[in-house]
């Protein structure tokens, strides 16, 4: 990074530990602060998504697409979601590589299970053994972040669900009194209201994702712990920048960070919450509005 | 090998007695039953402990977040918002790493008619070092969820206390505590269900298992690395952890029963469910 830095073992104090923090593996570790963002950005939407659709289907009339969205938001509740995260990534990824081998190797006459091991045709090898380091990362990711959008799906479901329910009954009817159809009332009515009421259990959950993204390190994504705990590990003089156990004062960066994530989150869902509860039919809705008189 | 035979071996591994060698090859579901079962009496020792510990814990943090006396109040709010601001995950690597650096020597503490030698090396051990994570951060929790009820108590029921003439330790003691406790109950179930779930993280953030004793969740990731086969291993932990849930829902009910005893059916506070999961 800087000129100085080429003989780190001629330098000391405060030099030296410029040259520390902006070395090469540092700055993956900067780097690891990104992953974690980017997890959170895409698994937040895309847990909404599966939750929305949850909650659809246990509304649903038709018997056994409302049991299976019961059963989805039923799931979680009485299982450590950790399971589900070790869980998920490895079932996806056989469920996978088994559809694969049935379609690329037809002809594979011997048993996918032998003994204890779980065995598919090298073509149906998920991602290819000869594919670049990067794919393998990105398809472990790619596991990580589906585990992450289904077990949170499921919690989201539950809220939606509840959020759905709490939209007052005179509101559907209503509707249904200006001619509207199901579908119309559905997307018009129930769906622009439902926010509010659910915005405390969604607020709730989004403070749990944040809280839940060190367990990346669990389903072997390089992510912010694993170099806390690979950069921090005792260095002997064979390195270039040797230096005692220092883990512990990585992991108070890591403390640090999360504590600041979830400092600005109340902050803004404190913001959102005021701005959806305008004009609702709501307690807050109505606090706002003799605040304006 | 019959189910007996694997029981007699296996059911208490993971405190060290019977077979020392893990099941290997062809593994049946009765040796997963009975190692997985075995390994959750750590997840037990460690939520009832943390429960029982945390709750005094969570009262003085209670009682603390809601008094008027700044030095009291600020470190409360610090505490909680510490505890619960962060992952549970990276409170154990924190502590682990700490208790790591302290050094290995015994602190003699005298006591003028003997002494009492500190062991800091249990600190760095799975059973204490974890424990005192998991009391810190459930008493963190439910010293949120004892406040919140706190600010809640129904005013008359003051009032009332007052026209009694109580005041000060036995207005709290006999009216607000009580009140407290029963309005905070279902959250704190709520609670207690999900310290036994995050019990299940002890030994997958630092603090190693010894001699592979460990708890149901590690023996659950030992069969299912072994096997390459996740569809076995991992329902099982999950009926048992549905059992623990059961049992706590069931026990904690019975407290809420006695709780609510003076109240008419209409007004008692019903207990929900809520994912509150990760910590």
């Amino acid at each position: 990074m800087f000129a100085f830095c080429a003989d780190p073992k001629s330098i000391e104090g405060l030099q030296w530990l410029l040259c520390y923090l902006t070395s090469g593996k540092h700055m993956l570790f900067y780097a690891s602060f990104g992953t974690v963002l980017l997890l959170l950005a895409i698994t937040a939407p895309v847990a909404l998504a599966f939750g929305f659709g949850g909650a659809v289907a246990a509304r649903s009339s038709f018997l056994p697409l409302s049991l299976l969205g019961k059963a989805y938001t039923a799931m979680v509740r009485g299982v450590p979601d950790i399971i589900f995260f070790l869980f998920v990534p490895i079932a996806l990824d056989q469920g996978f590589e088994y559809l694969r081998h049935k379609v690329k190797c037809p002809d594979w006459t011997q048993s996918i299970w032998q003994g204890n091991d779980f065995i598919v045709c090298p073509e149906a090898k998920l991602p290819l053994s000869t594919s670049p380091q990067s794919v393998h990362e990105i398809y472990g990711f790619a596991l990580a972040v589906l585990a992450f959008a289904i077990v949170f799906g499921a919690f989201a479901a539950n809220v939606l669900y509840g959020a759905m329910r709490a939209v007052p009954r005179a509101q559907m009817e209503t509707a249904e009194a200006y001619g509207m159809s199901q579908r119309q009332a559905f997307w018009r009515v129930l769906v622009p209201q439902m926010w509010v009421y659910a915005l405390p259990g969604l607020s709730n959950l989004w403070m749990i994702l944040i809280k839940a993204t060190p367990l990346l390190f669990l389903l072997g994504v390089e992510d912010i712990v694993y170099w806390a705990r690979e950069l921090g590990g005792s260095k002997t003089q064979a390195f270039e920048y040797p230096h005692p156990d220092w883990r512990v004062w990585y992991f108070i960066v890591l403390l640090v960070f999360y504590l600041g994530m979830t400092r600005v989150s109340e902050g803004v869902l404190g913001r959102l919450t005021s701005r959806l509860s305008r004009g609702q039919a709501t307690l807050g809705g109505e606090m706002q509005r003799k605040a304006a008189r | 090998m019959s189910c007996f035979q694997t029981i007699q071996d296996y059911a208490l591994r993971s405190i060290g007695i019977g077979e020392r060698l893990l099941p290997k090859g062809e593994m049946t579901l009765c040796e997963h039953f009975t190692l997985i079962g075995s390994g959750l009496i750590w997840n037990l020792y460690y939520g009832a402990v943390a429960l029982f510990i945390g709750f005094f814990l969570a009262n003085t943090l209670a009682v603390a977040k809601a008094s008027g006396n700044v030095w009291a109040r600020k470190p409360a709010e610090w505490f909680i918002f510490v505890f619960r601001g962060s992952p549970l995950f990276i409170q154990f690597f924190l502590a682990y790493e700490a208790f790591v650096l302290i050094p290995r020597m015994g602190w003699d503490i005298p006591l003028g008619f003997m002494t009492v030698t500190v062991e800091t090396s249990w600190l760095s051990k799975a059973w204490l070092g974890a424990l005192i994570v998991l009391c810190l951060n459930t008493a963190a929790y439910s010293g949120e969820i004892f406040y919140g009820a706190l600010r809640s108590i129904p005013r008359g029921d003051i009032e009332a206390a007052d026209a009694y003439g109580m005041s000060g330790w036995s207005r709290f003691r006999r009216i607000m505590w009580p009140t407290m406790l029963r309005l905070a109950w279902p959250a704190y179930t709520n609670e207690a269900i999900f310290l036994f779930h995050a019990t299940t993280l002890v030994y997958f953030s630092g603090f190693p298992a010894f001699q592979q004793k460990g708890d149901a969740l590690y023996y659950a990731t030992y069969f299912a690395s072994r096997t390459f086969n996740p569809f076995v291993a991992y329902p099982v932990i999950a009926v048992y952890f549905i059992l623990l849930t059961l049992s706590v829902i069931a026990v904690f009910g019975l407290v809420n029963r006695r709780l609510n005893r003076h109240l008419p059916q209409s007004a008692r506070v019903k207990f929900r469910l809520r994912p509150q999961i990760i910590r």
